[in-house]
């Protein structure tokens, strides 16, 4: 059997003859938004179980990329909106059904909270620098002194900030390669490891390079048997998912997936990490870094991706 | 009250009529369409059949684009109609991913746009642009609750499908097959 169609007098910009809504600016902010969430989970756990002054680099020096990464992904979501002067629109209702407005609550809670955090280390992490005025330093202790209230804030926060992009994407079933519920906890555990491998870069001491070491190396794992969830839960899947799987294993993304996403991203850093706890020296630049490229990469092919997926009929 | 439409298959000649109707009744921008025509032939020479139909936003009961909008803007009115509100409407385009049948277009002025079942018509008494205008009368317009209407005494007595039923949406557009 043939089947042929032809849809005429339709050819309408980024929708036709395949959708390209979302881009670059949506896949940087899910690994921002992943990355801050990961960082935010770490610095706010140690605090949390009094561990801070064991690990600087999360608590006082990675913790200064969060309100970065954050403002960046909150400007390319903006940049990413055609109807922009309505954006406040997002903060007049709270729908619990639609994951884009708990992350639009949640940034907006996060956010300001990354900066105070960081504002609370504001001098320890410059020493020689004296705020302006005295009330900026009442201001700075009183935040020292809450550290471990707002941890308590952010803790619960950056896991829904870790997995709501993920359960964004699944919630659009008009999508079969985003739609599995698994997505949720992948996105999380890639956001958590880019936090930790983020961390690794900027970690000093022996402790801290050895820890962070060992939880990223957990957490690829646990990605890479989440990925292989995700692909046999497609596999036994209906035609739909069927077609959206071929478009990883054996189609378009199929070289991009497993190259930067599985071997850069994933196995390789594991290689490493797993000789470093084996006491061979590593330089910590090249596992970290090809963790936050394959973090980077895995969003922009599920971004891109899933969009030329879709039900036929 | 629940809106719905029928649209037979076997009528239908593909001669976009509806879909120029809706331009020029909604002020669609030139270059996009709420509604459009679809051609699909199945089979080998000699046997083949063709199968023309219109088509356009389903106000689908289950809509996923309701479900996805951050803020509300894409809602269900009175009648099962589906909506978006302009000034409500962030651009985001969270409910064009979200829909199986591609319905949703971002208007030029920035916002989502789409088929409203010309509901500003139906306040008057009168058919959606495209059903009033079509030439073989292949569409069909009324209550799918009331069972007198013509609607409803079609998918009694006509076999019938709807697009992408396994996308779980509930269209309320439904196409007559025989």
């Amino acid at each position: 059997m043939q089947e042929e169609i032809f849809i005429s007098g339709r050819e309408i910009p980024k929708i036709d003859p395949y959708l390209e809504i979302w881009h670059f600016p949506i896949a940087l902010y899910l690994f921002l938004g992943g990355l801050a969430a990961g960082i935010l989970f770490f610095a706010a756990l140690f605090t949390a179980l009094d561990k801070d002054k064991q690990v600087p680099a999360v608590v006082k020096y990675a913790m200064i990329i969060v309100p970065v990464a954050l403002s960046i992904g909150l400007m390319a979501l903006f940049y990413d909106l055609t109807h922009k002067l309505y954006f406040w629109q997002l903060y007049t209702t709270i729908r619990l059904e639609s994951p884009m407005s708990w992350g639009a609550w949640v940034l907006l809670i996060i956010t300001p909270l990354s900066f105070l955090w960081v504002f609370s280390y504001f001098s320890e992490i410059f020493p020689k620098w004296k705020l302006p005025f005295p009330f900026l330093e009442k201001f700075e202790t009183y935040l020292a002194k809450n550290r471990k209230n707002m941890a308590f804030m952010i803790l619960p926060l950056s896991i829904i900030l870790g997995i709501y992009t993920g359960i964004l994407l699944s919630a659009f079933n008009a999508r079969p390669l985003w739609n599995n519920s698994i997505l949720g906890p992948l996105f999380l555990t890639s956001g958590l490891s880019t936090g930790a491998a983020a961390i690794l870069l900027l970690s000093k001491t022996h402790f801290e390079k050895s820890l962070f070491t060992k939880i990223d190396l957990g957490l690829i794992i646990i990605e890479l048997a989440l990925i292989v969830h995700m692909i046999m839960g497609m596999y036994a899947g209906s035609a739909v998912q069927l077609e959206a799987l071929d478009i990883l294993i054996g189609g378009e993304y199929t070289v991009l997936f497993f190259g930067f996403v599985i071997i850069l991203g994933l196995l390789i850093p594991a290689f490493l990490e797993t000789i470093e706890i084996f006491g061979y020296k590593v330089p910590v630049i090249i596992p970290s870094m090809l963790v936050l490229l394959g973090g980077l990469m895995f969003r922009v092919i599920m971004v891109e991706a899933g969009q030329i997926t879709r039900y036929l009929y | 009250m629940k809106y719905g439409m029928v649209i037979d298959t076997l009528k239908c000649v593909g001669c976009s009529d509806c879909v120029v109707a809706c331009q020029t009744e909604n002020n669609v921008p030139i270059g996009y369409c709420r509604d459009w025509v679809t051609e699909s032939v199945n089979g080998a020479y000699p046997q083949i059949e063709m199968e023309l139909k219109t088509e356009r936003c389903n106000h689908c009961e289950n809509a996923p684009c309701v479900r996805c909008c951050p803020t509300g803007a894409s809602h269900i009115i009175e009648g099962g109609i589906v909506l978006v509100t302009p000034n409500e409407c962030i651009g985001c385009g969270a409910c064009i991913e979200s829909c199986p049948y591609d319905a949703r277009y971002q208007h030029p002025g920035g916002y989502v746009d789409k088929c409203t079942f010309c509901h500003h018509r139906l306040e008057k008494g009168q058919l959606p642009a495209c059903v009033s205008v079509c030439p073989t009368h292949c569409m069909y317009f009324g209550d799918l609750d009331d069972p007198t209407s013509q609607v409803s005494q079609l998918l009694k007595s006509r076999k019938h499908k709807v697009l992408a039923p396994e996308a779980g949406t509930k269209p309320n557009i439904f196409y007559l097959v025989k």
